[in-house]
């Protein structure tokens, strides 16, 4: 698992940040600074290249078979939270779309969007955790680009990224393939990267130990693809939680979801945080979070498997599919009543008392 | 968790469930007068778990529902201003006005910022001095404490930049104003637990005896609800018509009283108008006079904006538990979440949203049912 990245920050920025504490218009200008911040920041933490044989394009071997591309894009407030960062937020979730449909990621390229006056060390920081989140995941970043905007019209940082990966399977892993009756398998707790940020909004403030959950998925799914566990859909649970994924998954596959409530695991902080401010974990974000959609009599050993990673421990069978209603993702709760876990039409936002 | 899960305890939800069965004898219409009951119930199905004879309608206690119309366009005129910080509570900003929700006026540029305490407005108004900050204080008795105290901080540091956008509203008077209408059904009150850990239940004596009602003070899990339903269904079969503390947890007679106290320092008693419901006496709250250098609508002069709310919306029904929000003929087809008509499809204890979110099976032709 990753470190925080403000615990494990032993290096100190290289550009010389007595001249430089701060991103200047004219480190996106195409002139010397920028050569210096990409020569300083970026090429001495990621390019394993000599100079000489550094381009505009990365040039990769070509793989045989199936390949998986991806592209995403961060932006986060604060950029620098309990448990991760932007970069790591910014690996993780861009290895995790390509684990999603299978694929091993192997190349990442990384584009910045830079606000004038980010601190240079924050910049630092951020730059080395995306270093240690690509070498935790496997992947390498092989081409990227920075561009600098002015005051006020940027949240610090944003970052878009791309991903390639490649499948070394036959499995075909989509929406298409479910089926009533394949169990809905969740890899661990949820809530904990959504709660994390909101603790620390600006506003919303209040003390938690709550840490996000960020972490790369690659690993644990290749090993159930390894192990020939008829995995039908992978799917991970960002943005609107388990259930809009659930509620994606259930309108495109045609078929109905149906949840059992005190299956899912929730932390007891984080269900106590969620209860204070009004919001449902079942539809928070996480970041090292998915659902497999498995056939059902591979259900044990895939739990299993799932168990003995350590992004997996809590591994549950939450729920199966079923044939109708169509589309419709149903929830039994913990008295035994059961009702439909709808999509959000928006943010969820805390209620007032 | 504790103090949670032994109020979702699936044993004790049934054996509850089985007394109000043992008990009942003929129908019964009761009223959860809060949101937030009503958002259990309807997520926990805790109606259907109830005799048939059993009725529960929907109250008015949720504060962004009740707010007025006229008073969400007053909040975008002001949240609209350049030289205006607007500072809520989160679920305000779906709120549909006149023409516009407060998401949008964001979204054109309006610096809109969403707290959980209206301390936090004044810190943000502390840090921004050549601003103006204006807190919309929505809510009933359960806000206004805490709403008061950041007036009452307000002055008495001299922070001259904050102001306060009052929409504060009273749960007794919108009680009678059920009870005394001509088509009430209304049989036997859960009164609103949060409500009452801060004004505690001596108000509701007079209403009992004067309506002949059973008064229950409840709290808010499946375990809270069932056993308010219980101990109000036991007082109609018996024929008594009093004022009982199911909330004893929380609840405490005379209510927190430093609370009140600061309430009554602050805000004054006036007649208020419900959204939905239209105008009921002695039913909200507005700065003292000693305190209206703070009142918002005075400072920057939007007392005269009105505005008429939409004629095919029927949540004053649903808020005077007349209609169930699966009655209108709107619901989940030109009223939805993403384009609501009225407030209670938009807030988180709205009724209507409830229903919508936790009831609705997609119909065929894209509308919903319930």
């Amino acid at each position: 698992m990753l470190k925080p990245a403000d615990s494990v920050v032993t290096f100190s920025c290289p550009v010389p940040i007595q001249d430089y504490p701060q991103v200047l218009l004219a480190h996106g200008g195409g002139g010397k600074l920028m050569q210096q911040l990409i020569d300083k920041m970026f090429t001495s933490t990621f390019s394993r290249q000599s100079p000489r044989d550094r381009h505009d394009s990365a040039v990769l071997p070509a793989a045989s078979g199936r390949m998986a591309f991806t592209t995403d894009s961060y932006v986060v407030h604060p950029l620098i939270f309990p448990g991760g960062d932007i970069g790591t937020l910014a690996v993780n979730g861009t290895v995790n779309d390509l684990a999603m449909a299978g694929a091993r990621p192997l190349y990442l390229s990384l584009s910045f969007i830079l606000e004038e006056g980010l601190s240079m060390d924050t910049l630092w920081r951020i730059t080395q955790s995306i270093k240690r989140a690509a070498d935790a995941a496997g992947v390498t970043i092989v081409t990227g680009d920075t561009k600098v905007v002015d005051k006020g019209k940027g949240d610090g940082m944003f970052i878009t990224t791309a991903g390639i990966g490649v499948l070394d399977h036959n499995s075909e892993i989509s929406p298409g393939r479910v089926r009533p009756g394949d169990a809905v398998i969740l890899n661990g707790d949820l809530a904990r990267h959504g709660m994390a940020i909101m603790a620390v909004r600006e506003g919303l403030e209040f003390e938690s130990s709550i840490e996000s959950d960020t972490a790369p998925l690659a690993e644990i799914v290749q090993t159930l693809l390894k192990e020939k566990v008829r995995v039908h859909c992978l799917r991970d649970l960002t943005r609107g939680g388990l259930s809009s994924a659930l509620n994606e998954i259930a309108a495109a596959a045609g078929v109905a979801v149906e949840l059992d409530e005190p299956r899912i695991p929730v932390r007891q902080d984080v269900a106590a945080a969620c209860e204070m401010l009004g919001l449902d974990p079942l539809y928070v974000a996480n970041e090292g979070r998915f659902v497999a959609f498995v056939e059902a009599r591979d259900t044990g050993r895939c739990l299993e498997i799932l168990r003995n990673h350590p992004l997996g421990a809590q591994a549950q069978c939450i729920g199966l599919c079923a044939a109708r209603p169509e589309g419709v993702v149903t929830l039994k709760n913990t008295i035994g009543a059961t009702r439909v876990l709808d999509t959000l039409s928006g943010e969820q936002l805390p209620r007032i008392c | 968790m504790k103090y949670l899960d032994e109020y979702r305890d699936p044993q004790l939800t049934k054996q509850l469930s089985r007394e109000i069965h043992r008990i009942t004898t003929k129908p019964h219409v009761l009223m959860e007068i809060c949101g937030g009951q009503t958002h259990t119930i309807v997520k926990f199905g805790i109606d259907t778990l109830l005799p048939r004879e059993i009725e529960l309608v929907h109250g008015p206690g949720c504060p962004v529902c009740v707010t007025p119309l006229e008073l969400i366009d007053k909040a975008i005129a002001l949240a609209s201003r350049e030289d205006v910080i607007f500072v809520s509570f989160g679920d305000m900003l779906r709120v549909p006005g006149s023409s516009l929700d407060l998401f949008s006026v964001k979204a054109r540029g309006g610096d809109i910022r969403i707290v959980y305490s209206p301390l936090d407005a004044l810190k943000i108004a502390k840090e921004n001095p050549v601003k103006e900050v204006v807190f919309f204080a929505v809510g009933f008795e359960t806000t206004a404490p805490a709403n008061a105290m950041a007036v009452f901080q307000a002055r008495t540091q001299g922070i001259k930049n904050f102001s306060m956008l009052v929409s504060h509203v009273l749960v007794p008077p919108a009680m009678e104003a059920i009870l005394s209408s001509p088509v009430n059904r209304v049989q036997g009150f859960l009164a609103a637990g949060h409500v009452c850990t801060v004004m505690g239940y001596m108000e509701y004596g007079p209403i009992a005896r004067k309506y002949n009602v059973p008064i229950v003070v409840t709290g808010f899990e499946p375990v809270d609800i069932l056993q308010g339903v219980y101990m109000c269904v036991k007082q109609l079969e018996e024929g008594r018509y009093e004022v009982e503390n199911q909330y004893a947890r929380s609840v405490a007679k005379d209510g927190n009283v430093p609370a009140i106290a600061m309430i009554q320092n602050v805000f004054e008693v006036v007649s208020r108008k419900w959204r939905g419901v239209g105008p009921i006496a002695q039913s909200g709250l507005r700065l003292k006079e000693e305190f209206r250098a703070f009142d918002a609508e005075i400072k920057f002069d939007v007392g005269h904006v009105k505005a008429e709310e939409s004629a095919e919306c029927i949540s004053g029904l649903v808020l005077q538990g007349v209609k169930k929000p699966h009655e209108c003929p709107a619901f989940g087809s030109r009223c939805a979440p993403e384009h609501p008509l009225g407030a209670t499809m938009v807030s988180s204890e709205g009724a209507c949203a409830a229903y919508y979110r936790y009831r609705n099976i997609p119909h065929p032709e894209g509308a919903r049912t319930c």
